[in-house]
């Protein structure tokens, strides 16, 4: 990247190329992938790469990255709780820490320590547990107290003043932010050049099954026959499987989140806490960047609400006093598509030849990478990979979830 | 969604209120109703985009479950009522 950087400047001004191109819609492909997230791209990308599968179009009902790709916290961990979880996310992790060279991309992944904090004693056993799950699987994580805490995040008050003191936290040092958008553009600029075609503007209007199977996708720019269609879309996965006759269990809530003035060097770490529902990061440009829980009810909407900036603000001072006069700059919000067991959901349906990768409630794009991988996987073997076994469709029917309790660092 | 009308209360503030889900009532003979439309009742939802039937409850007010219609991406809601037996 650098050495194109220096051409590019010793060039003088000529724009650089396009990092993926337009094409005419085909109609017919091997593979659909709707949803042009960073799980549908990776996925595209490994197919093409590791699989040499690329008749494969990815329809995108707006411009790639619009959805939940653009729109999260970024962060990065693998300290879950259930060993399905930590063995998923930690190969999600190891591809993340690969992908600037694998996608001769700057990403900017910056692992700079994840602290999720406790504030119970109920919440200190539970830090204990996902340590020692964490530790027997080889993943770096484990439990450390307030005056270790005030070491790695000096401006953090653990005092016993606040209405929630601190009692300890979960330190898992390989946990970090990435630039999001590089994620997105890396894998589109990827999966183009090996062949990949990227349909932007282009929303699937039905899906075309005859004697349980699929035959092909209606979208806006007309037909398209194939017989493999991979719902990779995070909102409107209920919509898009609806189409498909395949029932979800599957609630969309959003969830905001708003970045504040940009700060001096201000936090090193990134601190998260389920009690107080919030988590923040300091982003390169010097924004904290605040998340928090679902919002209250289920709905489509992504408009902001004031009882959030308020909670927000009110949990940021309990951790963070110094930030009193600091101003929220902007707010936005994304859709979560929440399952019974904060588990997504990945795999083969009753439909044969239409597969899903959705109900990423909280956690989807730190998965993108183990994802795409896996169903590119799936779908270029026709075998269900081990690592995507927990979370089939069919585990409801079976009655056997996974339980996901560390899913979102916010309390449930 | 600032306002929610309880069927009691009239307006009032949302943040009184409890989300209750969508409309999702228990198989009808719970003894005959198989694996199949348990798994439907416990777990499947319509998630629906446009006009959802779903519970609220009253939880800084009256104390009253009540059944609201509203638009899941306008947040508008048309119409809330008491739930009554079907006959």
């Amino acid at each position: 990247m650098s050495f194109k950087l220096l051409r590019q400047a010793l060039n003088g001004n000529r724009p650089l190329p396009r990092m993926w191109r337009e094409h005419p819609l085909k109609d017919r492909y091997d593979v659909v992938i709707i949803g042009g997230g960073a799980h549908g791209l990776a996925c595209a990308y490994y197919l093409a790469q590791e699989y040499g599968i690329t008749d494969v179009a990815v329809l995108e009902k707006r411009y790639i990255g619009s959805g939940g790709s653009g729109r999260n916290t970024t962060i990065i961990r693998s300290n879950y709780l259930t060993p399905e979880g930590v063995n998923f996310y930690d190969e999600s992790v190891k591809l993340y820490e690969q992908l600037s060279v694998d996608l001769d991309f700057n990403v900017m992944f910056s692992q700079r320590g994840h602290l999720t904090l406790a504030h119970t004693d109920g919440a200190v056993r539970t830090m204990r547990r996902r340590a020692e799950v964490n530790q027997i699987q080889g993943v770096n994580s484990r439990l450390i107290w307030p005056a270790e805490i005030k070491q790695l995040c000096p401006p953090i008050d653990v005092s016993d003043h606040p209405r929630y003191p601190i009692l300890g936290a979960l330190y898992h040092p390989p946990g970090g932010i990435i630039r999001h958008d590089a994620v997105v553009w890396g894998y589109a600029h990827q999966a183009d050049t090996r062949g990949v075609h990227i349909h932007q503007l282009t929303e699937v209007t039905g899906i075309l099954v005859q004697d349980g199977r699929v035959t092909g996708v209606e979208t806006t720019r007309g037909r398209i026959k194939t017989g493999m269609v991979l719902n990779a879309t995070a909102g409107w996965c209920t919509t898009i499987a609806d189409m498909a006759g395949v029932r979800l269990p599957v609630t969309t809530f959003p969830l905001q989140a708003c970045v504040t003035e940009p700060l001096k060097p201000f936090l090193d770490v990134i601190i998260v806490s389920g009690s107080l529902h919030v988590y923040v990061s300091q982003s390169d440009r010097g924004e904290l960047v605040m998340g928090a829980a679902v919002d209250p009810f289920a709905s489509y909407s992504m408009r902001g609400s004031l009882a959030f900036t308020e909670g927000i603000a009110g949990h940021m001072l309990e951790l963070f006093p110094a930030l009193h006069h600091v101003r929220i700059l902007r707010q936005w919000a994304g859709l979560c598509d929440m399952t019974p067991d904060f588990s997504p959901i990945m795999g083969v349906t009753p439909v044969e030849g239409f597969l899903v990768d959705v109900g990423w409630g909280t956690y989807g794009f730190k998965a993108s990478p183990v994802s795409g991988k896996r169903m590119a996987e799936l779908i270029a073997t026709g075998r269900t990979p081990d690592l995507l076994h927990p979370f089939r469709l069919a585990r409801f029917a079976e009655n056997d979830l996974v339980g996901e309790k560390g899913a979102a660092s916010v309390g449930h | 969604m600032i306002q929610i009308p309880c069927p009691h209360c009239g307006l009032r503030n949302a943040q009184e209120f409890r989300y209750g889900g969508e409309y999702n009532p228990r198989p009808w003979h719970p003894l005959e109703a198989g694996d199949a439309e348990w798994t439907e009742y416990v777990f499947m939802r319509d998630n629906q985009w446009g006009v959802q039937k779903e519970w609220w409850f009253h939880r800084a007010g009256c104390q009253a479950w009540f059944l609201a219609e509203r638009h899941t991406k306008t947040n508008e809601i048309s119409r809330t009522y008491l739930w009554k037996p079907e006959t």
